[in-house]
């Protein structure tokens, strides 16, 4: 928070920098972006970990492997020796950089790579699914605010009816016809099991939340005598819409951002752990949750690390989120957030 | 009033219908998706096939494929399973009703108490540690993946200190109220708590930025020249006016929350409610089940949204005129 500034800024300096050096001096931002760098340099390095450090493949269930630990060969799955001594024991985290550090699944497969792989596909389609959301949304929004009359009343009604389709619903329906058979319409095609579905789907469904808010802004910059002069002028629409519709909306795109990504990962994580989303051998934090399910009791570090992870980056994304926003909109600097 | 509440209605039976049809175009024609053996489900022979396409008309032109299913949905109500062979899907979905209502309405008790709580407090004391304390809270909030956390509860009180601490934590599952309103109780406890923490985060959020707002508004400044105090402002003038902002936000959670999003707690805390029937339906691939989950759902939302628009306006003479 910074203290009193002058009503009038008299410098010559932009409102991009101006915003760029508020967020530059948010302790929030540097917390945040700190925390989501090292999540995301961890799931980077996941070949790195499965090669040098696991050396297990974390795709390739290892039921009747075994494992050298300390100097004496342990069996990976151990007959359970609790209640009825039916099913298996995966062997437990060993806590020492090296195989099996987190222990194993119910398939013998090393945890803690498949946690930094898993993230690896979360992340991405989190980010991918945000940006596709974001384009989507600032187009529909901005054809919409901008061009008025039928074209602005058949996209705000389209709109209004994904609203009111609650995202989950909206997202299982889609993948549940779409997961097994793919996409085929014209030249877009996509496989059944592909990552691109997720990102495709969860991309989608969010596109009324940001559509509605820009359409809005824009119903209102068009009202602004900066555009009606540029009307007036004889400008081109896609000099007036380019030149001074857009980037007046960018600021609000931007605060969708870290918020967007962290929904988008949320959702990735929920559709997955419903089988749903990321489909085997492919890992994401969601279907290492489910996959840790049976094992809650016996091994619960297979399901509670991933949520861990998918917690930390979600507190890094609004924690940031919050510092964007407060850069960039002075209303919301002076309502002083947390 | 009146004009407005035609309005209103008119808007929601348009939405009805449009979501009908999307949800229609989803099940019943997805480029590149034969939908028979999507609604027939896995390795479905191929007698079970043709029988699916004549119930649903598949043959015909699209209009009367839809006019073909809303028909099975909501004049003959006899939409069938065809993964659990004959078994009706109407009956079991107004037998998961009560189990999901029961599990929303306890949970948004506590985040609407939660919520308002803590987002007045917080920002009644902007200037001290319990605001960015409250804030950590509402980040946390907003940022738990229920279903996780769902597990962490499952695994504490179910686990190793169910012997001990926990040994009044009854086993996984849903009582009815009718059955014994103590063991529903005891049932839903934790579940309730768990689904509340997540929203309780986002109500903290919104009802603390609202204020704070509010608190720069024209009409708070001439409470204080008239001489009011600072707490007298912030509860009687302030959160009140911040209410209008909860029951629109309030109204969309929990017609969303009723008609399904509860589906990630109730599976994880074993309720036999609407999302976890639509659970299983996923796990089965039990096409027409999902179907009919998803249409009460979206019947739910509409309906509850379209309350809410009509109370707001009520209360707010402003918004029948927009």
């Amino acid at each position: 928070m910074t203290t009193h500034e002058p009503a009038f800024d008299l410098s010559s300096e932009s409102p991009g920098k101006i915003a760029l050096r508020t967020l530059v001096r948010d302790r929030r931002s540097w917390i945040a972006s700190s925390m989501l760098l090292v999540v995301v340099a961890l799931t980077l390095s996941a070949p790195l970990y499965a090669s040098l450090i696991s050396k297990t493949d974390p795709f390739v269930s290892t039921i009747n492997g075994t494992v050298v630990l300390d100097g004496v060969e342990v069996q990976v799955l151990q007959q359970s020796t609790e209640g009825l001594k039916l099913g298996v024991n995966p062997i437990g985290p060993t806590w020492k950089i090296g195989p099996y550090f987190l222990g194993a699944d119910n398939q013998g497969r090393d945890v803690a790579a498949r946690l930094l792989y898993g993230g690896t596909n979360t992340l991405l389609i989190g980010f991918s699914a945000a940006a596709l959301t974001l384009i989507v949304a600032t187009l529909v929004g901005v054809i919409a605010g901008y061009s008025g009359r039928i074209i602005d009343s058949v996209i705000s009604r389209i709109l209004d009816v994904i609203w009111a389709f609650p995202v989950y619903l909206l997202s299982i329906s889609l993948s549940v016809v779409l997961l097994t058979s793919g996409f085929k319409w014209g030249p877009l095609s996509l496989e059944a099991g592909s990552l691109y579905l997720p990102i495709f789907i969860i991309g989608l469904v969010y596109v009324p939340y940001v559509a509605r808010p820009i359409r809005g802004q824009v119903l209102a910059l068009r009202e602004r005598e900066f555009v009606k002069a540029a009307i007036g002028g004889g400008a081109k629409n896609s000099t007036i819409i380019f030149r001074e519709i857009l980037p007046n909306v960018i600021p609000s795109v931007l605060v969708f951002i870290p918020l967007m990504v962290s929904l988008a990962m949320l959702t990735e994580s929920a559709l997955s752990f419903l089988s749903i989303g990321v489909q085997p051998p492919d890992a994401s934090w969601g279907t290492i949750i489910k996959d840790g399910l049976g094992l809650l009791y016996t091994r619960p570090i297979v399901a509670l690390t991933p949520g861990l992870f998918i917690v930390v980056t979600a507190v890094a994304l609004n924690l940031l989120g919050d510092a964007v926003r407060d850069a960039l909109d002075p209303k919301a600097r002076l309502r002083g957030a947390f | 009033m009146t004009r407005f509440v035609i309005k209103r209605l008119a808007a929601a039976v348009f939405v009805l219908v449009s979501i009908s049809i999307l949800v229609f175009l989803i099940f019943f024609a997805t480029p590149g998706v034969d939908p028979a053996a999507r609604i027939a489900g896995r390795n479905a022979d191929q007698l079970t096939l043709q029988q699916v396409r004549a119930t649903f008309d598949l043959d015909k032109p699209l209009h009367i494929r839809y006019v073909s299913m809303m028909k099975h949905l909501f004049i003959d109500r006899d939409l069938t399973s065809y993964v659990n062979r004959g078994a009706e899907v109407l009956p079991q979905l107004t037998q998961a009703i009560p189990a999901t209502l029961s599990l929303v309405f306890g949970a948004a008790i506590i985040w609407l108490l939660l919520g308002l709580i803590l987002g007045i407090t917080a920002a009644g004391m902007r200037k001290s540690w319990v605001d960015p304390a409250i804030g950590i809270i509402g980040i946390i909030g907003v940022s738990l993946p229920v279903y996780w956390l769902g597990e962490v509860v499952n695994l504490i009180t179910q686990g190793r200190l169910h012997a001990t601490l926990f040994r009044w934590v009854p086993p996984l599952g849903y009582v009815p109220f009718t059955e014994s309103p103590g063991g529903w109780f005891l049932a839903l406890l934790f579940p309730w708590l768990t689904l509340s923490l997540l929203y309780a985060g986002i109500y903290i959020r919104v009802i603390r930025s609202e204020i704070v707002s509010l608190m720069q508004e024209d009409f708070i400044k001439t409470e204080r020249a008239k001489g009011a105090g600072e707490k007298r402002i912030l509860i009687k003038h302030a959160s009140r006016m911040s209410l209008i902002t909860v029951v629109s936000l309030f109204g969309l959670d929990f017609g969303a929350l009723v008609g399904g999003s509860a589906l990630l707690t109730e599976v994880v805390f074993g309720i036999q409610g609407v999302g976890r029937l639509t659970f299983t339906a996923l796990q089965n691939f039990d096409l027409p089940l999902i179907m009919a989950t998803v249409m009460y759902a979206a019947f739910f939302i509409v309906i509850a949204n379209a309350i809410v628009d009509l109370v707001y306006a009520w209360i707010d003479p402003r918004v029948r005129r927009g």
